[in-house]
């Protein structure tokens, strides 16, 4: 067993490279994937060693790259499509919800569009307006779309292999501000036996409290915990990684344990995540709650200016404000 | 000539045409057969191109043929609209000459991305024209396999599709399938309104840069539902080409003969490596957008039978009729196997079933999901609680 320490970004990186090793059909697109290797690095030499077939800059233009994409698809290629930030994807979104994500229902079954969509979200970098976005509401209500998101360089490696292999259209999130984050990586698992790609998995076990997070929220709900057990209290992390579909088993059964819930995300809170999981949540484990599912989000503003981020993103304070909260029915 | 290659074989009796160069009334029209069902030899496009047909004269017949049967399907669908049994059809009445010359123009290997209008291109492609009544009737989204039939699904989206053929060209170029007489070209179809969208024209961009195997075919059928071309263009839509770095021509679209040599042309030429280019076949809408249209409140009647003068199958007709390369025998039997074709499409139009309720549940992923699962299991119960009740 090979274990390197790898940041996120290089574990993408390295993922990546696995993909279009293990299928000449998987191609990478987008802008400045190729000679730059993306402004991120993700897509770092891949260009270099891979060629412009395989790894291909694009024209400035995010509903071509889906659109063009899908036509891949159809002759049968693999596309990976890299969209250069989170607040940039709306030119395509015609292209994903109303093509990608239908494509395999109008044809009831007879054409699959195995697309992959990487898109680096959410904020915490001090970018400019338009870099710091979290969109994953938009596509987890779409049908015919999964979402998923990584939050270490483990799943970051394991899960986008495993979106490219998959048949399934797939959002890929990557939280953009853990990028630099570095963790182990098994580079020579297997994928065969991998993590599912749609499973939820507890990040930390806890008994008083479950946190729900996904992305760059499960860094920060684990540091909630590690300080909370500090205070006595032990909360139970729970990286849910795949938005749409969400796999509740884990969640039902942390919940019917601790009888609290906090779902904790960068996205505005009207309509997100949060919302759907306090739904599902209070229909299965009514009984058991201690409390009402509260939410810790981003507030229901255009993303702040970079000098007030801070005070928009959900960080440790407030998360374990929630929890506080959550004992005080 | 349902399954036939016209252009291809030869021999066979001619008609004796005359001999133009690019001398129609409209400079910028390249026309190979005049309303009147006059033949023109050949004529010199734009760029010094020369377009000329060779066809027999059972290839003639053949392109008359389908231009009736296409005519008579459509009148069918549009019948069976009015009675209620489709909840919607878009009319290809007009634009059958465009149709037929682009679809006969593809050859097998050829792969069409179609609106939601190219049911003449779809009926060329030897495409059982049942297959987009489901679309319209409501019992399914047009659900085919695209690399089946080399045929996509059609595309409701305007101009959404000119991308995704774009990408298959792409596909086919890094494939290695262009450079020979058998390599592989692509149409994407698109009308006169979708020209103003950014799909058409970051298509366009990508083609270009990419080098793709790819025929843009516009119907500039005039009006994009009520809005006429002079809202969508301040230039002839072909000289947009230019600054998109490839070749542009107008073909007379009502015109078979030369939408054929024009096209055949263009793929030919995609085919052998020499990238993109665009069509823009100039003809006209004779019918409403859709069935759900009115089109007497944006234009006038002497517009329409200024074009009704330049129908495409009248010329075609009057050609054949003049050259007795067919006579009264011929048009009679056309006519009569489109009616028998027509009735039996109804038949089967009618018989289409319903689908049943949880199918809509089907085929959102291939891999499945869970909260799906969830939701069949629990409407199916929902529905089984009714069984044996009056409700």
């Amino acid at each position: 067993m090979a274990t390197e320490t790898l940041t996120l970004g290089k574990a993408l990186n390295v993922g990546l490279r696995k993909a279009l090793e293990n299928d000449p059909k998987v191609v990478i697109m987008g802008e400045d994937v190729g000679k730059l290797g993306g402004v991120f690095r993700i897509t770092d030499g891949l260009q270099k060693d891979f060629g412009d077939q395989r790894v291909i800059d694009t024209p400035l233009a995010e509903s071509g790259i889906i659109g063009t994409a899908i036509g891949l698809a159809i002759r049968g290629y693999r596309p990976v499509c890299e969209i250069q930030f989170d607040g940039f994807v709306y030119p395509a979104y015609d292209q994903i919800v109303s093509q990608v994500a239908k494509m395999h229902y109008r044809s009831r079954g007879k054409l699959r569009i195995p697309m992959v969509i990487r898109i680096p979200f959410g904020g915490g970098i001090g970018a400019v307006e338009h870099h710091s976005e979290s969109p994953e509401a938009y596509f987890a209500h779409t049908a015919g779309l999964k979402v998923v998101s990584c939050a270490n360089p483990q799943d970051a490696y394991v899960m986008i292999q495993q979106a490219v292999a998959s048949d399934d259209p797939i959002v890929f999130l990557e939280p953009k501000r853990r990028y630099w984050e570095k963790g182990p990586v098994d580079v020579d698992a297997p994928l065969a036996d991998a993590y599912p790609l749609h499973a939820a998995r507890v990040a930390r076990p806890g008994t008083d409290v479950t946190l729900l997070a996904y992305g760059p929220m499960v860094r920060t709900c684990l540091d909630a915990a590690t300080a909370a057990a500090e205070d006595g209290r032990e909360l139970e992390v729970i990286d849910l990684r795949t938005l749409s579909p969400l796999d509740l088993g884990v969640v039902y059964e942390s919940v019917k344990r601790t009888g609290r819930a906090v779902v904790v995300h960068e996205a505005p809170g009207n309509l997100g995540m949060g919302a759907e999981l306090a739904a599902r949540i209070t229909e299965e484990c009514f009984y058991s709650l201690e409390s009402p599912v509260l939410r810790v989000t981003g507030f229901d503003t255009p993303y702040p200016a970079a000098r007030v981020e801070e005070e928009y993103l959900p960080d440790l304070d407030r998360v374990l404000d929630a929890v506080d909260r959550t004992f005080g029915w | 000539m349902a399954k036939g290659d016209p252009g291809v074989t030869r021999g066979g009796r001619r008609a004796a045409p005359r001999s133009r160069k690019g001398a129609t009334g409209d400079p910028e029209l390249v026309q190979l057969l005049t309303p009147e069902g006059e033949r023109i030899d050949s004529v010199t496009g734009p760029d010094g191109t020369e377009y000329r047909v060779d066809f027999t004269d059972e290839e003639y017949r053949g392109l008359y043929r389908d231009l009736v049967l296409v005519r008579k399907l459509d009148a069918e669908a549009t019948a069976l609209q009015r009675q209620g049994e489709l909840g919607i059809w878009a009319s290809l009445l007009g634009q059958e000459a465009a149709q037929v010359g682009s679809g006969r123009a593809l050859r097998t290997q050829d792969m069409a991305f179609p609106t939601y209008r190219e049911h003449g291109v779809l009926y060329c492609r030897g495409i059982d024209p049942i297959m987009p009544l489901g679309l319209f009737r409501g019992v399914d989204q047009g659900g085919w396999d695209p690399n089946e039939f080399k045929f996509n699904m059609y595309t409701i989206v305007i101009g959404a599709q000119t991308l995704h053929a774009t990408g298959y060209a792409m596909g086919v170029a890094m494939d290695g399938k262009t450079g020979t007489d058998d390599g592989e070209a692509v149409i994407a179809y698109f009308g006169d309104g979708a020209t103003s969208q950014g799909d058409v024209n970051e298509s366009f961009v990508w083609a270009g840069v990419f080098n793709a195997p790819l025929v843009f075919f516009c119907q500039n059928n005039q009006y994009a539902i009520s809005e006429p071309l002079e809202r969508q263009t301040r230039i002839p839509l072909y000289q947009r080409a230019a600054g998109f770095g490839f070749p542009g021509v107008r073909v007379d679209g009502n015109d078979v003969l030369a939408t054929y040599a024009v096209t055949r042309h263009a793929l030919d030429n995609a085919r052998h490596g020499q990238g993109p280019s665009l069509i823009e076949a100039y003809t006209y809408r004779m019918g409403a957008h859709t069935t759900s249209d009115d089109p007497t409140r944006y234009r006038i009647a002497s517009e329409v039978e200024a074009w009704q003068a330049k129908d495409p199958i009248a010329r075609m007709k009057a050609f054949l009729d003049k050259q007795q390369i067919a006579g009264a025998d011929f048009f009679a039997e056309v006519d009569e196997q489109a009616r028998r074709e027509s009735v039996h499409l109804r038949e089967r139009v009618l018989a289409m079933p319903n689908p049943e309720p949880t199918t809509l549940f089907d085929h959102v992923y291939p891999n499945g999901s869970p909260l799906l699962d969830e939701q069949r299991e629990q409407f199916s119960k929902y529905l089984e609680s009714f069984e044996g009740s009056a409700h």
